[in-house]
């Protein structure tokens, strides 16, 4: 379907083992969806086989952009069709600034023959920056090198707005923030809101979601969901824990 | 500014810019193989004083007497076949001073290097040696006016020989290595620089080496004094085109820092896959004079290589920064010599080695510091990265320090680039190999803020070009 990410009875598996399980999810732009659940349940295996890591195996299933099956594409490919991924643990580039990396990855974007516009670019960059209350000296840093956590997950939303994506996936952007860095990043990722994109926030806690509230909230638990909802579940989620879906899930397939 | 504003004003000169050649048409000749006759003969087509064909004579018996570097040393040496190399090859003794003096030919080579085109951009003067001898060699006329010399050597030592011979020979003897008596008895071309007291060069001056013969080997001499107190960048930059046959390129490089002058000398390489690049470089650093080695070793089959600073006047300076890239069946064995001879020497040796496939990078480095010497400082940095998993690096440090308050640091490190983070750039919209080469020029990148910027982006473009194919 246009206008939407979905994914279709996807299976995954990772030396023999099953992680996701006739995985399926609709995300239409102007949405944002949240995806919770406990540790190793394949919420971070999900971004990973999306954006085309080569790690896993693919048994079967669809991942659509717009209509278009993007599974098993390189992942060059798959970021240049509109789709981002804000990692975990973003990996430390050393020798390469911020700015020359950022405007590589537009600069990859251009057809042939054309140049991105240094001036605008730097414009638009020290914009974004004073948004995410970034230092601008940060421009000239070594990407993620020394980086705080907090600073990590900054360059991350400052990479996902100039790259300006079609569907963002979040990974577990809220570990490693405190308070403080949690707030502007979330502002960071509202402003980034609208018709014309779809979010995928991925989280092991309901905080987050605080600040970034999300149209449908998912529970992911042994490599599918098995419980949507409105913003709501997510707050049920964090006073009943996740135990509750677990017994349930393992009643229900008993 | 950032770094790759610089990108945008890129020189086109690139690896297979070089991949050319021109039909061999030759007035002068020595023919195949090395004897009493081919010194003899180079030394009569460049009409020479009795004294230089006896220092080459004397130096012929000095290579066939020595054994191959033993020490430091690769097997793939012995594919070397003296008796298969032309020695001496060219067109005329004298180097014109226009372009349109320049035989077609030639002149058109240097243009698709882009040479003329820096000489009007940036440089002070420039000399370009096709084969054995200068075709191409102006300087500006301000500089000849403060009694600036910029020639080649024969012209060097025949025109002036009151301020080179003393130097001649002296800082690199003929007997150091079987290269540099090889040299000695066969040298042609290169530049003969001299700088009088207190005058600084503002721009580079730079000479462009290119092979064009097969089975030929390039021998130019270049000795570069700076007297008191004088200031010179020198650069040079050297291609040939790939043959089937083994390409020979043995230089030797002397420099004169007298009290309080700097040399700063760099080398852009470039060199086709079948040339064997055997080169001794030295300098030399009087009182407060500081001489730095800029080198980049791009291509070649097997280049041997450790530029050096003899710091033998209190307070000198010696610098050494390196790049070297070895790509699949290119062995890059470079270094540096450090030799303290005085007290309250520095030096600094910063060494970068890429290896790409079954490409091999060595480094060895050698830091001497005398017993009787007090407040030397040594500090060593060399960094090794693997792009694949069978590519391969050696460190070789040879540090002896004894002596009051002098100090030696060395640090060596050995990374990859994971697979993790090329899925990091890939993610972000780069193709594996320009994840993989902006992650070599971030390797590189600290260092190459030490370049003048022409070079800087000469050498990412040249990266660049050696990235693609490397992956996938």
């Amino acid at each position: 379907m246009n206008n939407t990410l979905e994914i279709k009875n996807l299976n995954v598996s990772i030396d023999g083992q099953a992680i996701l399980k006739d995985f399926n999810l609709t995300i239409p732009k102007g949405e944002v969806h949240a995806l919770m659940g406990p540790n190793g349940t394949g919420k971070s295996t999900l971004a990973k086989v999306i954006a085309g890591h080569e790690d896993y195996t693919i048994e079967s299933g669809e991942v659509l952009l717009d209509g278009v099956n993007i599974l098993g594409e390189e992942p060059d490919t798959i970021a240049k069709a509109g789709l981002f991924l804000a990692f975990q643990y973003p990996l430390e580039i050393p020798g390469v600034s911020i700015a020359n990396f950022i405007r590589a990855a537009r600069q990859a974007r251009l057809p042939e023959g054309e140049d991105v516009n240094a001036v605008e670019y730097y414009k638009e960059l020290y914009a974004k920056m004073d948004a995410l209350k970034m230092d601008r000296k940060f421009t000239a840093r070594s990407l993620n090198e020394g980086f705080s956590g907090g600073e990590k997950k900054r360059c991350e939303i400052l990479q996902m707005s100039m790259l300006n994506p079609m569907y963002c996936i979040m990974d577990e952007t809220d570990s490693g923030l405190d308070i403080d860095a949690l707030r502007i990043v979330s502002e960071g990722v509202n402003l980034m809101r609208s018709e014309e994109r779809g979010f995928l926030v991925i989280t092991h806690y309901q905080r987050l979601l605080d600040y970034i509230v999300p149209d449908v909230v998912h529970v992911m638990f042994d490599g599918r969901i098995v419980h949507s909802g409105d913003a709501e579940l997510a707050k049920e989620l964090e006073t009943k824990g996740y135990d509750w879906v677990k017994e349930e899930f393992t009643s229900a397939t008993a | 500014m950032s770094d790759t504003d610089i990108q945008d004003k890129a020189i086109n000169v690139d690896t297979e810019k070089g991949n050319f050649k021109y039909p061999e048409n030759y007035e002068f000749d020595a023919g195949v193989g090395l004897t009493e006759e081919t010194v003899k003969y180079i030394s009569k087509v460049k009409d020479e004083d009795p004294w230089i064909l006896d220092f080459r004579l004397k130096a012929l018996e000095i290579f066939k007497k020595k054994p191959m570097p033993t020490n430091w040393a690769d097997k793939d040496l012995e594919n070397i076949h003296f008796d298969e190399i032309r020695y001496y090859l060219s067109k005329g003794q004298q180097p014109a001073r226009t372009w349109d003096e320049v035989p077609d030919d030639v002149k058109e080579t240097f243009e698709r290097l882009g040479i003329p085109e820096q000489e009007r951009k940036f440089l002070a003067g420039v000399e370009a040696q096709f084969d054995s001898e200068a075709s191409y060699s102006r300087m500006k006329e301000d500089l000849e006016k403060e009694g600036v010399i910029f020639v080649g050597s024969t012209e060097g030592l025949m025109k002036y020989p009151e301020i080179f011979r003393p130097y001649f020979g002296k800082v690199i003897p003929t007997s150091d290595n079987k290269f540099s008596a090889l040299n000695s008895a066969t040298f042609s071309g290169g530049s003969f620089i001299y700088v009088p007291k207190g005058v600084k060069l503002k721009q580079p001056l730079q000479a462009y080496f290119r092979i064009n013969a097969e089975n030929f080997g390039q021998f130019e001499r270049t000795l570069i004094i700076a007297d008191e107190g004088a200031e010179i960048t020198y650069m040079e930059g050297c291609t040939a085109p790939k043959f089937e046959t083994t390409t020979l390129h043995s230089a030797v490089v002397e420099l004169v820092a007298l009290k309080g002058a700097k040399i700063q000398y760099i080398t852009v390489q470039n060199w086709s896959s079948n040339v064997f690049n055997l080169v001794t470089k030295r300098g030399m650093a009087d009182e407060g004079a500081e001489v730095k080695w800029i080198d980049c070793n791009i291509g070649s089959r097997l280049t041997m290589k450790y530029p050096g600073v003899v710091l033998k006047g209190k307070g000198a300076r010696g610098e050494v920064l390196s790049i070297a890239l070895a790509n699949d069946g290119q062995h890059q064995d470079t270094g540096a010599k450090m030799i303290h001879l005085a007290d309250n020497t520095t030096s600094n040796i910063i060494s970068k080695s890429i290896s790409i496939g079954k490409g091999r990078s060595t480094y060895r480095g050698q830091v001497h510091m005398p017993k009787h010497l007090k407040n030397c400082k040594n500090n060593t940095e060399c960094d090794a990265l693997l792009i694949n998993t069978n590519s391969r690096t050696d460190t070789y440090p040879a540090i002896t320090t004894r002596g009051e308050n002098n100090t030696v640091q060395h640090e060596a490190s050995v990374s990859k680039v994971s697979a993790e983070q090329i899925f990091y750039m890939m993610q972000r919209g780069l193709s594996e190999g320009e994840a993989m080469s902006l992650a070599v020029n971030g390797f590189v990148n600290e260092l190459m803020k030490a370049f003048p910027m022409e070079y800087s982006v000469e050498l990412k473009r040249l990266i660049d070009m050696e990235m693609e194919g490397s992956v996938g």
